[in-house]
């Protein structure tokens, strides 16, 4: 959804309005065209930030949202949290969830969009026509498949690696142990993220003006220092945004985890809005699942206001 | 061919493998008939093709009204945050008044909502309202999930229309909304539809506020929620769960065969004249 803004090359000055519309309308029109944006916002957005905030603020747990008049206890919630050292395990398992995730994503999508640039036109229609499609595929979809493919008695994956030799893998109950479902997941994202950003910076290289390759290639340059030297140097703006972006998706991840493992088995794969939101569901400590995702919200916020530096570096004026 | 080209090629066959085999697996299972499914040796290629997985998963309880449910609140919602970004972007494009900018660069915020952070405040919003258990709950939500992107892509649209045109119809006496009416809109139309597409698969995939605001009604729930509950409605029963995940992929996949040439261009088109 990201590739119209991410497409956006030259920031064109914005088009004068029409002199006529100037001079004869009531200077109302502008805001309430927006009004209803602006009132939706308000409602939809706003309103349920502000919410989350003052519940974090609170007791909130069942009899608080079944009879409302939440009392405030002060920063309570934070301290229980801060105090917990599994709040602290899944901070950290979230940090490398998302790291793992997004280099492999960086590199297998650099990789990939290189691949296509240097491809002829058949295999390149192919190969893109294959990244679409895994693209395409909603995530129910996929972690219905996934679950699928990894299945211990039929599935395709432990079929393949007992064909393979392992034979350790004959029934293999992949859902059954923590490393190997985080594992899973984290194929399962990669996969999924890698055709949108393989084709993003694909479409990118195809900006760079073939003739600084070809002097390059004059002056003996290989492959690694051509990418070294001009396609990253180039293209840094828009590798700084993908990354951003990725950053951002891999860390709120959540249908993913929620659907294929609740967090588990044990915690091995509780991130942060997993257990947000496991904690309000299950426990019904609404208040604790709140100042989670205010934490959530913080951190990914450091991460959204990097992302709109550049954003707003490359386009220039809005 | 050069050897280099053979081993570039080599790697892109393997890649688009890798790419396409979950998709393809979940295809092929649909379509296999249930004892070569549980065989010793599972068949990589469609030898015996059958239709029961997919009555099965057609006839399964409810799942045409969770079908309806989740066109229902995508296509409502997506329409809905199409009216009002058509009026935000006018606004936006055409007309200049004070905090444009400032107006911008909430949409652009707004775009990067992180909604799993606001599950527990819409969850006690909805429950305080009456709302829960309701599909316009998630009708208005995913309205706000499509709209910021929907106001951005217009605005694109819209900035790459020159105002001119609209300029010589106020000229030969059209006011400015028979102007847009006649001149803008139809050159806005491409843009509405693959604009309103995108929303529509953003719709249509949602799950986690699908799945947590409808509870006690079940048959008010959406696609997603049902197939992530497969073993609750088919049990071990794969090719039925993979013939409704087929059935559930289907209009996303068809919406971006769609959108590949003609409606992505035009995007690209709307959003580099931005």
């Amino acid at each position: 959804m990201a590739v119209a803004q991410l497409e956006r090359t030259a920031p064109a000055p914005e088009p004068e309005p029409p002199a006529r519309a100037r001079r004869g309308r009531p200077r109302l029109l502008p805001y309430l065209l927006i009004a209803p944006t602006v009132l939706g916002m308000a409602y939809l957005l706003i309103y349920p930030l502000i919410r989350n905030l003052v519940i974090s603020f609170q007791k909130f747990g069942i009899a608080q949202l079944i009879r409302g008049g939440a009392d405030f206890v002060g920063i309570d919630n934070y301290r229980a949290i801060f105090t917990d050292d599994k709040f602290w395990s899944v901070v950290g398992r979230t940090f490398a969830f998302t790291a793992i995730n997004v280099v492999l994503i960086m590199v297998l999508s650099t990789l990939v969009a290189l691949l296509i640039d240097a491809l002829g036109k058949w295999m390149r229609l192919t190969l893109m026509g294959g990244l679409v499609l895994a693209w395409a595929i909603p995530v129910l979809a996929a972690t219905t498949v996934f679950q699928w493919l990894f299945q211990s008695q039929l599935g395709v994956v432990n079929w393949v690696l007992v064909a393979l030799g392992f034979e350790q893998y004959d029934g293999y109950a992949w859902f059954a142990d923590g490393t190997s479902t985080f594992a899973i997941i984290v194929i399962m994202i990669v996969w999924q993220s890698v055709p949108f950003a393989a084709l993003t910076l694909y479409a990118a290289i195809t900006t760079v003006p073939k003739e600084i390759y070809e002097s390059a290639a004059i002056d003996g340059a290989g492959p690694v220092r051509m990418f070294g030297l001009i396609t990253f140097p180039i293209l840094r703006p828009m590798f700084g945004l993908i990354l951003c972006l990725e950053v951002i998706w891999v860390f709120k991840s959540f249908v993913q985890i929620w659907v294929i493992s609740q967090g588990g088995p044990g915690d091995a794969t509780l991130t942060l809005p997993v257990y947000a939101y496991q904690i309000a569901q299950s426990l019904n400590r609404y208040d604790l699942g709140a100042a989670i995702s205010m934490v959530t919200v913080l951190l990914l916020t450091v991460v959204l206001l990097a992302y709109f530096r550049q954003l707003f570096k490359e386009e220039g004026e809005l | 061919m050069k050897p280099k080209r053979i081993v570039l090629n080599v790697i892109a066959l393997g890649v688009f493998a890798f790419a396409v085999f979950p998709v393809y697996w979940m295809v092929l299972t649909a379509f296999k008939p249930t004892k070569e499914i549980q065989a010793e040796t599972p068949s990589f290629l469609p030898t015996h093709i059958t239709f029961t997985h997919f009555s099965t998963a057609v006839n399964a309880d409810g799942f045409w009204s969770f079908w309806r449910n989740s066109a229902l609140v995508a296509i409502s919602g997506v329409l809905l945050a199409l009216i009002v970004a058509c009026l935000a972007a006018y606004s936006v494009a055409r007309l200049k008044w004070k905090g444009r900018q400032g107006f911008i660069v909430m949409v652009f915020v707004a775009q990067m909502t992180p909604w799993e952070a606001l599950l527990i405040p819409m969850y006690v919003i909805a429950r305080d309202t009456d709302m829960l258990d309701k599909l316009p709950m998630l009708t208005l939500i995913y309205f706000m999930m499509t709209l910021p992107f929907t106001i951005v892509t217009l605005r694109g649209f819209l900035n790459a229309i020159p105002p001119d045109l609209e300029e010589a119809a106020q000229v030969d006496g059209c006011n400015q909304f028979q102007a847009f009416r006649r001149i803008v809109f139809p050159l806005l139309a491409p843009g509405l539809l693959s604009t309103s597409l995108f929303g529509f698969i953003t719709a249509w995939n949602e799950f986690a506020f699908a799945n947590l605001l409808i509870i006690k009604e079940q048959d008010q729930r959406t696609l997603p929620v049902w197939l992530s509950s497969f073993s609750n409605t088919f049990g071990t029963d794969w090719g039925a769960t993979m013939a409704a995940a087929t059935l559930f992929m289907l209009p996303v996949l068809l919406i971006f065969l769609v959108l590949q040439g003609r409606v992505t261009s035009g995007v690209a088109a709307g959003a580099v004249k931005g």
